[in-house]
Protein backbone atom coordinates (compact mmCIF):
# COMPACT_ATOMS: atom_id res chain seq x y z
CA UNK A 1 0.00 0.00 0.00
CA UNK A 2 1.60 3.80 -0.61
CA UNK A 3 -0.51 5.68 1.58
CA UNK A 4 2.13 8.46 1.39
CA UNK A 5 1.93 11.41 3.96
CA UNK A 6 -1.65 12.07 5.39
CA UNK A 7 -2.58 15.33 6.55
CA UNK A 8 -5.67 15.97 9.41
CA UNK A 9 -7.32 19.19 8.81
CA UNK A 10 -7.75 20.42 12.47
CA UNK A 11 -9.81 23.26 12.96
CA UNK A 12 -9.53 22.98 16.95
CA UNK A 13 -13.17 22.07 16.67
CA UNK A 14 -13.26 19.03 18.56
CA UNK A 15 -11.00 15.79 19.68
CA UNK A 16 -8.89 14.43 16.06
CA UNK A 17 -7.46 11.37 18.43
CA UNK A 18 -9.76 8.65 16.99
CA UNK A 19 -9.56 9.95 13.44
CA UNK A 20 -5.33 10.17 13.98
CA UNK A 21 -5.51 6.71 15.53
CA UNK A 22 -7.63 4.65 13.12
CA UNK A 23 -5.47 6.30 10.00
CA UNK A 24 -2.52 4.79 12.16
CA UNK A 25 -3.84 1.47 12.38
CA UNK A 26 -4.43 1.71 8.83
CA UNK A 27 -0.35 1.57 8.73
CA UNK A 28 -0.17 5.83 8.00
CA UNK A 29 1.30 8.55 9.97
CA UNK A 30 -1.08 11.09 9.79
CA UNK A 31 0.11 14.98 10.84
CA UNK A 32 -2.70 17.20 12.64
CA UNK A 33 -2.15 20.41 11.10
CA UNK A 34 -4.30 23.64 10.40
CA UNK A 35 -1.09 25.00 8.48
CA UNK A 36 -1.28 25.27 4.67
CA UNK A 37 2.24 24.51 4.09
CA UNK A 38 2.21 21.91 5.98
CA UNK A 39 -1.82 20.45 4.42
CA UNK A 40 -0.50 21.28 0.90
CA UNK A 41 2.61 18.91 0.83
CA UNK A 42 0.87 16.02 2.10
CA UNK A 43 -0.38 13.20 -0.54
CA UNK A 44 -4.08 12.88 0.87
CA UNK A 45 -5.90 15.05 2.93
CA UNK A 46 -8.44 14.13 5.80
CA UNK A 47 -10.86 16.62 7.21
CA UNK A 48 -12.60 15.03 10.25
CA UNK A 49 -15.60 17.12 11.66
CA UNK A 50 -17.06 17.89 14.80
CA UNK A 51 -18.97 20.53 16.17
CA UNK A 52 -21.41 23.17 14.53
CA UNK A 53 -21.44 24.18 11.35
CA UNK A 54 -21.05 27.76 12.23
CA UNK A 55 -17.74 27.22 14.36
CA UNK A 56 -16.51 25.04 10.68
CA UNK A 57 -17.74 27.75 8.70
CA UNK A 58 -15.45 30.58 10.43
CA UNK A 59 -12.71 28.36 10.95
CA UNK A 60 -12.55 27.67 7.01
CA UNK A 61 -12.75 31.10 6.12
CA UNK A 62 -9.57 32.14 6.17
CA UNK A 63 -6.19 30.61 4.46
CA UNK A 64 -7.08 27.29 6.10
CA UNK A 65 -10.59 27.23 3.88
CA UNK A 66 -8.28 28.33 0.88
CA UNK A 67 -5.64 25.70 1.24
CA UNK A 68 -8.64 23.06 1.42
CA UNK A 69 -9.73 24.71 -1.78
CA UNK A 70 -6.47 24.73 -3.39
CA UNK A 71 -5.89 20.65 -2.50
CA UNK A 72 -9.32 19.68 -3.96
CA UNK A 73 -8.14 21.84 -7.33
CA UNK A 74 -5.28 19.72 -7.41
CA UNK A 75 -6.31 16.53 -7.51
CA UNK A 76 -5.41 15.15 -4.76
CA UNK A 77 -6.90 12.69 -3.18
CA UNK A 78 -9.59 14.07 -0.47
CA UNK A 79 -11.54 12.36 2.58
CA UNK A 80 -14.80 14.03 4.22
CA UNK A 81 -16.04 13.09 7.48
CA UNK A 82 -19.34 14.40 8.79
CA UNK A 83 -18.35 18.07 9.40
CA UNK A 84 -15.95 17.22 6.59
CA UNK A 85 -18.20 16.28 4.17
CA UNK A 86 -20.99 18.92 4.70
CA UNK A 87 -18.31 21.77 4.57
CA UNK A 88 -18.25 20.86 0.63
CA UNK A 89 -21.36 21.81 0.39
CA UNK A 90 -22.53 25.87 0.14
CA UNK A 91 -25.13 26.30 3.28
CA UNK A 92 -26.28 24.55 6.18
CA UNK A 93 -29.90 24.73 8.02
CA UNK A 94 -27.44 24.71 10.93
CA UNK A 95 -26.19 28.17 10.48
CA UNK A 96 -27.97 30.07 7.86
CA UNK A 97 -26.06 32.73 6.19
CA UNK A 98 -22.78 31.08 7.02
CA UNK A 99 -21.13 29.79 3.78
CA UNK A 100 -19.71 26.31 3.24
CA UNK A 101 -16.31 26.22 1.03
CA UNK A 102 -19.18 25.58 -1.63
CA UNK A 103 -16.71 22.70 -4.14
CA UNK A 104 -20.02 21.49 -4.83
CA UNK A 105 -23.97 22.90 -5.30
CA UNK A 106 -26.22 22.19 -2.62
CA UNK A 107 -27.01 22.28 0.96
CA UNK A 108 -27.28 20.71 4.57
CA UNK A 109 -30.49 20.08 6.00
CA UNK A 110 -31.37 19.04 9.38
CA UNK A 111 -33.84 15.79 9.93
CA UNK A 112 -37.70 16.70 10.57
CA UNK A 113 -38.47 17.06 14.19
CA UNK A 114 -41.23 14.57 13.55
CA UNK A 115 -39.04 12.04 12.07
CA UNK A 116 -40.82 9.16 11.82
CA UNK A 117 -39.93 5.25 10.95
CA UNK A 118 -42.66 2.99 7.92
CA UNK A 119 -44.25 1.76 10.55
CA UNK A 120 -45.21 5.04 12.35
CA UNK A 121 -42.22 5.30 15.45
CA UNK A 122 -41.11 8.82 16.08
CA UNK A 123 -37.43 8.42 15.39
CA UNK A 124 -34.75 10.24 17.49
CA UNK A 125 -32.39 13.00 16.04
CA UNK A 126 -29.76 13.19 16.44
CA UNK A 127 -29.07 9.81 14.58
CA UNK A 128 -27.06 8.08 16.91
CA UNK A 129 -25.40 4.48 16.41
CA UNK A 130 -24.83 2.01 13.31
CA UNK A 131 -27.05 2.20 10.40
CA UNK A 132 -26.68 0.74 6.65
CA UNK A 133 -25.77 2.04 3.57
CA UNK A 134 -26.78 1.14 0.13
CA UNK A 135 -23.74 1.79 -2.15
CA UNK A 136 -22.50 0.78 -5.39
CA UNK A 137 -19.13 2.71 -5.20
CA UNK A 138 -16.27 0.57 -4.74
CA UNK A 139 -14.88 2.44 -1.34
CA UNK A 140 -18.15 1.23 0.54
CA UNK A 141 -19.45 -1.77 1.12
CA UNK A 142 -23.24 -2.03 -0.41
CA UNK A 143 -25.49 -2.94 3.08
CA UNK A 144 -22.38 -2.93 5.41
CA UNK A 145 -23.33 -1.18 8.61
CA UNK A 146 -21.45 2.06 10.14
CA UNK A 147 -21.50 4.09 13.23
CA UNK A 148 -23.29 7.95 12.67
CA UNK A 149 -23.69 10.81 14.78
CA UNK A 150 -25.49 13.81 13.54
CA UNK A 151 -28.28 15.85 13.22
CA UNK A 152 -27.78 17.26 9.27
CA UNK A 153 -27.35 15.70 6.15
CA UNK A 154 -26.21 16.69 2.50
CA UNK A 155 -28.54 17.33 -0.51
CA UNK A 156 -26.40 17.64 -3.35
CA UNK A 157 -28.15 19.44 -6.35
CA UNK A 158 -26.48 17.17 -8.88
CA UNK A 159 -27.76 13.86 -7.60
CA UNK A 160 -25.04 11.90 -9.67
CA UNK A 161 -22.56 12.99 -6.56
CA UNK A 162 -24.81 10.62 -4.14
CA UNK A 163 -22.65 7.61 -4.29
CA UNK A 164 -24.33 5.54 -0.57
CA UNK A 165 -27.72 6.35 0.75
CA UNK A 166 -28.88 5.50 4.28
CA UNK A 167 -32.93 5.18 5.41
CA UNK A 168 -33.46 7.02 8.53
CA UNK A 169 -37.19 7.90 8.11
CA UNK A 170 -36.13 7.68 4.54
CA UNK A 171 -32.95 8.26 2.28
CA UNK A 172 -30.36 10.13 3.03
CA UNK A 173 -27.12 10.83 1.33
CA UNK A 174 -24.68 9.26 3.26
CA UNK A 175 -21.37 9.44 0.88
CA UNK A 176 -20.67 11.35 -2.18
CA UNK A 177 -17.89 10.90 -4.82
CA UNK A 178 -16.52 13.03 -7.26
CA UNK A 179 -13.01 12.65 -8.93
CA UNK A 180 -10.64 12.85 -5.87
CA UNK A 181 -13.04 14.17 -3.85
CA UNK A 182 -14.76 11.27 -1.37
CA UNK A 183 -17.06 12.16 1.75
CA UNK A 184 -18.99 10.26 4.29
CA UNK A 185 -21.71 11.43 6.62
CA UNK A 186 -20.41 8.35 9.19
CA UNK A 187 -17.66 7.55 11.12
CA UNK A 188 -14.77 5.24 9.41
CA UNK A 189 -12.73 5.82 12.59
CA UNK A 190 -15.35 4.31 14.79
CA UNK A 191 -17.40 1.74 12.71
CA UNK A 192 -14.78 -1.32 13.54
CA UNK A 193 -13.59 -3.52 10.28
CA UNK A 194 -15.98 -2.03 7.32
CA UNK A 195 -14.22 1.46 8.47
CA UNK A 196 -11.00 0.18 8.21
CA UNK A 197 -11.72 -1.10 5.11
CA UNK A 198 -12.66 2.25 3.76
CA UNK A 199 -9.87 4.01 5.39
CA UNK A 200 -7.73 1.24 3.65
CA UNK A 201 -9.77 1.96 0.32
CA UNK A 202 -8.72 5.54 0.68
CA UNK A 203 -5.11 4.94 1.49
CA UNK A 204 -4.83 2.57 -1.55
CA UNK A 205 -4.38 2.54 -5.28
CA UNK A 206 -6.81 5.37 -5.43
CA UNK A 207 -8.59 3.25 -7.81
CA UNK A 208 -12.20 4.73 -6.66
CA UNK A 209 -10.81 8.48 -8.07
CA UNK B 1 -32.38 1.29 9.79
CA UNK B 2 -31.06 2.14 12.86
CA UNK B 3 -29.62 -0.57 15.08
CA UNK B 4 -30.45 -1.41 18.80
CA UNK B 5 -26.95 -1.29 20.15
CA UNK B 6 -25.06 -3.60 22.98
CA UNK B 7 -22.81 -2.14 25.02
CA UNK B 8 -20.33 -3.87 27.22
CA UNK B 9 -19.66 -2.20 30.83
CA UNK B 10 -16.47 -2.69 32.40
CA UNK B 11 -16.04 -1.37 35.72
CA UNK B 12 -12.60 0.10 36.47
CA UNK B 13 -10.68 0.76 39.56
CA UNK B 14 -6.97 2.91 39.30
CA UNK B 15 -6.80 1.70 35.60
CA UNK B 16 -7.64 -1.72 36.14
CA UNK B 17 -10.63 -4.11 35.87
CA UNK B 18 -12.50 -4.50 38.97
CA UNK B 19 -14.34 -7.48 38.71
CA UNK B 20 -12.29 -10.37 36.29
CA UNK B 21 -13.45 -10.79 32.72
CA UNK B 22 -13.76 -14.48 31.93
CA UNK B 23 -12.52 -14.59 28.56
CA UNK B 24 -10.47 -17.55 27.69
CA UNK B 25 -7.29 -17.24 26.43
CA UNK B 26 -7.00 -13.41 27.77
CA UNK B 27 -3.70 -12.47 28.44
CA UNK B 28 -4.52 -10.16 31.43
CA UNK B 29 -7.74 -10.56 32.87
CA UNK B 30 -7.39 -7.32 34.43
CA UNK B 31 -6.65 -5.18 31.43
CA UNK B 32 -9.69 -2.64 30.54
CA UNK B 33 -8.22 -2.35 26.87
CA UNK B 34 -7.78 -5.89 26.19
CA UNK B 35 -11.03 -6.45 27.46
CA UNK B 36 -12.38 -3.88 25.41
CA UNK B 37 -10.55 -5.21 22.61
CA UNK B 38 -12.34 -8.33 22.72
CA UNK B 39 -15.93 -7.35 23.05
CA UNK B 40 -15.66 -4.98 19.75
CA UNK B 41 -13.82 -7.81 18.15
CA UNK B 42 -16.89 -9.99 19.04
CA UNK B 43 -19.15 -7.22 17.72
CA UNK B 44 -20.27 -5.18 20.53
CA UNK B 45 -21.58 -1.46 19.09
CA UNK B 46 -19.63 0.57 21.80
CA UNK B 47 -17.92 -0.05 25.09
CA UNK B 48 -18.15 2.37 28.50
CA UNK B 49 -15.84 1.97 31.52
CA UNK B 50 -17.32 2.82 34.29
CA UNK B 51 -14.51 4.38 36.77
CA UNK B 52 -14.93 3.83 40.77
CA UNK B 53 -12.15 5.21 41.53
CA UNK B 54 -12.01 7.16 44.59
CA UNK B 55 -8.53 9.36 44.87
CA UNK B 56 -7.66 11.99 42.52
CA UNK B 57 -4.03 10.23 41.87
CA UNK B 58 -5.50 7.09 40.58
CA UNK B 59 -7.97 9.06 38.07
CA UNK B 60 -4.36 9.74 36.06
CA UNK B 61 -4.64 5.92 35.68
CA UNK B 62 -7.97 6.74 34.09
CA UNK B 63 -6.84 8.96 31.31
CA UNK B 64 -4.04 6.81 30.21
CA UNK B 65 -6.41 3.96 29.77
CA UNK B 66 -8.83 5.82 27.59
CA UNK B 67 -5.70 6.77 26.07
CA UNK B 68 -4.57 3.57 25.36
CA UNK B 69 -8.48 2.27 24.82
CA UNK B 70 -9.11 5.16 22.10
CA UNK B 71 -5.52 3.63 20.19
CA UNK B 72 -6.54 0.38 19.85
CA UNK B 73 -10.36 -0.10 19.51
CA UNK B 74 -12.47 1.06 16.81
CA UNK B 75 -16.37 1.40 18.25
CA UNK B 76 -17.29 4.33 20.61
CA UNK B 77 -16.33 4.93 23.91
CA UNK B 78 -18.19 6.45 27.06
CA UNK B 79 -16.59 6.74 29.98
CA UNK B 80 -18.38 7.58 33.10
CA UNK B 81 -17.70 8.03 37.13
CA UNK B 82 -16.26 10.37 39.03
CA UNK B 83 -16.98 13.52 36.35
CA UNK B 84 -17.27 16.39 38.52
CA UNK B 85 -16.17 19.46 36.41
CA UNK B 86 -15.31 20.71 32.60
CA UNK B 87 -11.87 19.50 32.85
CA UNK B 88 -12.94 16.49 34.07
CA UNK B 89 -15.26 16.01 30.96
CA UNK B 90 -12.22 18.07 29.11
CA UNK B 91 -9.81 15.41 29.98
CA UNK B 92 -12.02 12.26 28.74
CA UNK B 93 -12.71 13.36 25.56
CA UNK B 94 -9.06 14.66 25.18
CA UNK B 95 -7.74 11.11 25.73
CA UNK B 96 -10.17 9.71 23.35
CA UNK B 97 -13.40 9.16 25.02
CA UNK B 98 -15.96 9.76 22.52
CA UNK B 99 -19.12 10.40 25.27
CA UNK B 100 -18.60 11.51 28.74
CA UNK B 101 -21.48 10.16 31.50
CA UNK B 102 -22.24 12.27 34.01
CA UNK B 103 -24.07 11.13 37.54
CA UNK B 104 -24.06 13.46 40.28
CA UNK B 105 -22.74 16.04 39.27
CA UNK B 106 -25.72 16.57 36.90
CA UNK B 107 -28.08 16.42 40.02
CA UNK B 108 -26.00 19.11 42.01
CA UNK B 109 -25.85 21.76 39.12
CA UNK B 110 -28.52 20.96 36.30
CA UNK B 111 -26.66 24.35 34.56
CA UNK B 112 -23.28 21.64 34.16
CA UNK B 113 -25.36 19.38 31.65
CA UNK B 114 -26.29 22.41 29.51
CA UNK B 115 -22.78 23.82 29.50
CA UNK B 116 -20.90 20.15 28.86
CA UNK B 117 -23.24 20.19 25.76
CA UNK B 118 -22.75 23.51 24.71
CA UNK B 119 -18.98 23.29 24.91
CA UNK B 120 -18.54 19.75 23.47
CA UNK B 121 -21.98 19.00 21.45
CA UNK B 122 -24.75 17.02 22.74
CA UNK B 123 -23.27 14.01 21.37
CA UNK B 124 -20.59 13.65 24.16
CA UNK B 125 -22.82 13.99 26.49
CA UNK B 126 -24.46 11.61 28.31
CA UNK B 127 -26.08 11.75 31.68
CA UNK B 128 -26.34 8.93 33.75
CA UNK B 129 -29.75 8.00 36.17
CA UNK B 130 -29.82 5.63 39.05
CA UNK B 131 -33.65 5.05 39.64
CA UNK B 132 -35.01 3.38 42.96
CA UNK B 133 -38.87 2.78 42.81
CA UNK B 134 -40.55 4.42 45.76
CA UNK B 135 -41.57 1.67 47.88
CA UNK B 136 -45.84 1.24 47.97
CA UNK B 137 -45.96 3.76 45.44
CA UNK B 138 -47.00 2.44 41.76
CA UNK B 139 -44.77 3.87 38.34
CA UNK B 140 -42.60 6.08 40.68
CA UNK B 141 -38.75 5.78 41.25
CA UNK B 142 -36.61 9.12 42.70
CA UNK B 143 -33.02 9.41 41.19
CA UNK B 144 -30.18 8.68 43.48
CA UNK B 145 -26.24 9.38 43.80
CA UNK B 146 -23.27 9.04 44.77
CA UNK B 147 -23.13 5.14 43.92
CA UNK B 148 -26.79 4.60 45.04
CA UNK B 149 -26.33 5.63 48.94
CA UNK B 150 -27.77 8.88 48.43
CA UNK B 151 -31.81 9.18 48.00
CA UNK B 152 -32.26 12.44 46.03
CA UNK B 153 -35.68 12.66 45.97
CA UNK B 154 -36.06 13.81 42.35
CA UNK B 155 -38.57 11.80 40.48
CA UNK B 156 -36.33 10.04 38.18
CA UNK B 157 -38.96 10.43 34.83
CA UNK B 158 -38.85 14.59 35.54
CA UNK B 159 -35.33 14.43 35.70
CA UNK B 160 -35.25 12.51 32.51
CA UNK B 161 -37.04 15.01 30.80
CA UNK B 162 -35.22 17.89 32.53
CA UNK B 163 -31.34 16.90 31.04
CA UNK B 164 -32.88 16.28 27.91
CA UNK B 165 -34.23 19.68 27.74
CA UNK B 166 -30.57 20.96 28.91
CA UNK B 167 -29.00 19.42 26.40
CA UNK B 168 -27.84 15.70 27.28
CA UNK B 169 -27.27 13.77 23.96
CA UNK B 170 -28.23 10.34 25.89
CA UNK B 171 -29.04 8.58 29.01
CA UNK B 172 -27.98 6.07 30.74
CA UNK B 173 -30.81 4.25 33.17
CA UNK B 174 -30.24 1.93 35.55
CA UNK B 175 -32.22 0.16 37.97
CA UNK B 176 -31.26 0.24 41.61
CA UNK B 177 -33.51 -2.71 42.17
CA UNK B 178 -32.62 -4.48 39.31
CA UNK B 179 -28.57 -4.13 39.38
CA UNK B 180 -26.51 -7.32 40.28
CA UNK B 181 -29.67 -9.04 40.45
CA UNK B 182 -30.00 -10.86 37.36
CA UNK B 183 -33.54 -10.89 37.13
CA UNK B 184 -33.77 -8.82 34.04
CA UNK B 185 -34.46 -4.72 33.61
CA UNK B 186 -36.94 -2.58 34.43
CA UNK B 187 -39.15 -2.51 31.84
CA UNK B 188 -41.64 -0.27 33.53
CA UNK B 189 -39.47 2.21 34.23
CA UNK B 190 -37.31 2.08 31.10
CA UNK B 191 -40.21 2.07 29.01
CA UNK B 192 -41.41 5.17 31.12
CA UNK B 193 -38.33 7.14 30.51
CA UNK B 194 -38.05 5.83 26.60
CA UNK B 195 -41.71 7.63 26.45
CA UNK B 196 -40.93 10.40 27.94
CA UNK B 197 -37.35 11.55 26.38
CA UNK B 198 -36.94 12.45 22.36
CA UNK B 199 -33.19 10.95 23.13
CA UNK B 200 -31.54 7.49 23.07
CA UNK B 201 -32.23 5.58 26.42
CA UNK B 202 -29.49 3.11 27.31
CA UNK B 203 -31.51 0.20 29.43
CA UNK B 204 -28.72 -0.77 32.37
CA UNK B 205 -29.14 -3.07 35.40
CA UNK B 206 -30.81 -6.58 36.23
CA UNK B 207 -29.46 -8.76 32.39
CA UNK B 208 -29.54 -12.01 33.67
CA UNK B 209 -30.48 -13.98 30.40
CA UNK B 210 -30.86 -13.42 26.26
CA UNK B 211 -34.65 -12.89 26.61
CA UNK B 212 -33.80 -10.22 29.25
CA UNK B 213 -31.73 -8.27 26.37
CA UNK B 214 -34.65 -8.72 24.21
CA UNK B 215 -37.23 -7.71 26.80
CA UNK B 216 -35.57 -4.38 27.01
CA UNK B 217 -34.65 -3.42 23.59
CA UNK B 218 -38.05 -4.91 21.99
CA UNK B 219 -40.71 -4.68 24.67
CA UNK B 220 -39.24 -1.42 26.96
CA UNK B 221 -38.18 0.12 24.14
CA UNK B 222 -34.46 0.90 25.04
CA UNK B 223 -32.07 2.20 22.02
CA UNK B 224 -29.28 -0.03 23.40
CA UNK B 225 -28.84 -2.51 26.09
CA UNK B 226 -25.86 -1.96 28.57
CA UNK B 227 -25.12 -5.21 30.46
CA UNK B 228 -21.92 -6.45 31.70
CA UNK B 229 -21.82 -9.65 34.29
CA UNK B 230 -23.44 -11.75 31.80
CA UNK B 231 -20.44 -11.42 29.02
CA UNK B 232 -17.84 -10.98 31.52
CA UNK B 233 -18.65 -14.25 32.95
CA UNK B 234 -18.21 -15.68 30.17
CA UNK B 235 -22.02 -16.86 29.69
CA UNK B 236 -23.04 -15.30 26.47
CA UNK B 237 -20.53 -13.46 24.01
CA UNK B 238 -21.87 -10.58 22.72
CA UNK B 239 -21.96 -12.76 19.10
CA UNK B 240 -24.59 -14.98 20.82
CA UNK B 241 -26.62 -12.05 22.16
CA UNK B 242 -26.68 -10.70 18.77
CA UNK B 243 -27.64 -13.56 16.98
CA UNK B 244 -30.17 -14.32 19.49
CA UNK B 245 -31.86 -10.82 18.90
CA UNK B 246 -31.47 -11.10 14.75
CA UNK B 247 -33.86 -14.55 15.48
CA UNK B 248 -36.04 -12.40 17.37
CA UNK B 249 -36.39 -10.01 14.87
CA UNK B 250 -34.81 -6.86 16.88
CA UNK B 251 -32.34 -5.34 13.99
CA UNK B 252 -29.13 -4.99 15.45
CA UNK B 253 -25.63 -4.80 13.43
CA UNK B 254 -24.47 -8.59 12.90
CA UNK B 255 -21.21 -9.75 14.08
CA UNK B 256 -18.84 -9.73 11.54
CA UNK B 257 -17.76 -12.86 11.09
CA UNK B 258 -21.38 -13.94 10.01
Amino acid sequence: MTTGRVAIVDLGLGNLHSVAKAFERAGAKPVLSADPEVLLSADRLVMPGQGAFKECSHALAGEVGEAVRAWIDSGRPYLGICLGMQALFESSEEAPGEPGLGIFPGSVRRFSVDLRDESGVRLKVPHIGWNQIASTHPVFEDGAWYYFVHSYYCVPKDEALVVATTDYGGRFCSAIARDNVLACQFHPEKSQHAGVRVIGHFLGDVSWS
Amino acid sequence: MLAKRIIPCLDVKGGRVVKGVNFVGLRDAGDPVESAQRYSEGGADEITFLDITASHEERRNLFDLVDRAASTIAVPLTVGGGVRERQDVNELLHAGADKVSINSAAVADPSFVGEMAEAYGSQAIVVAIDAKRVPDVEGRWTVYTHGGRRDTGLDAIAWAKQVADLGAGEILLTSMDRDGTRDGYDLVLTRAVVDAVPIPVVASGGVGTLEHVYEGLASAGADAALAASIFHDGHYTVAEVKRYLLGQGVCVRPPEAD
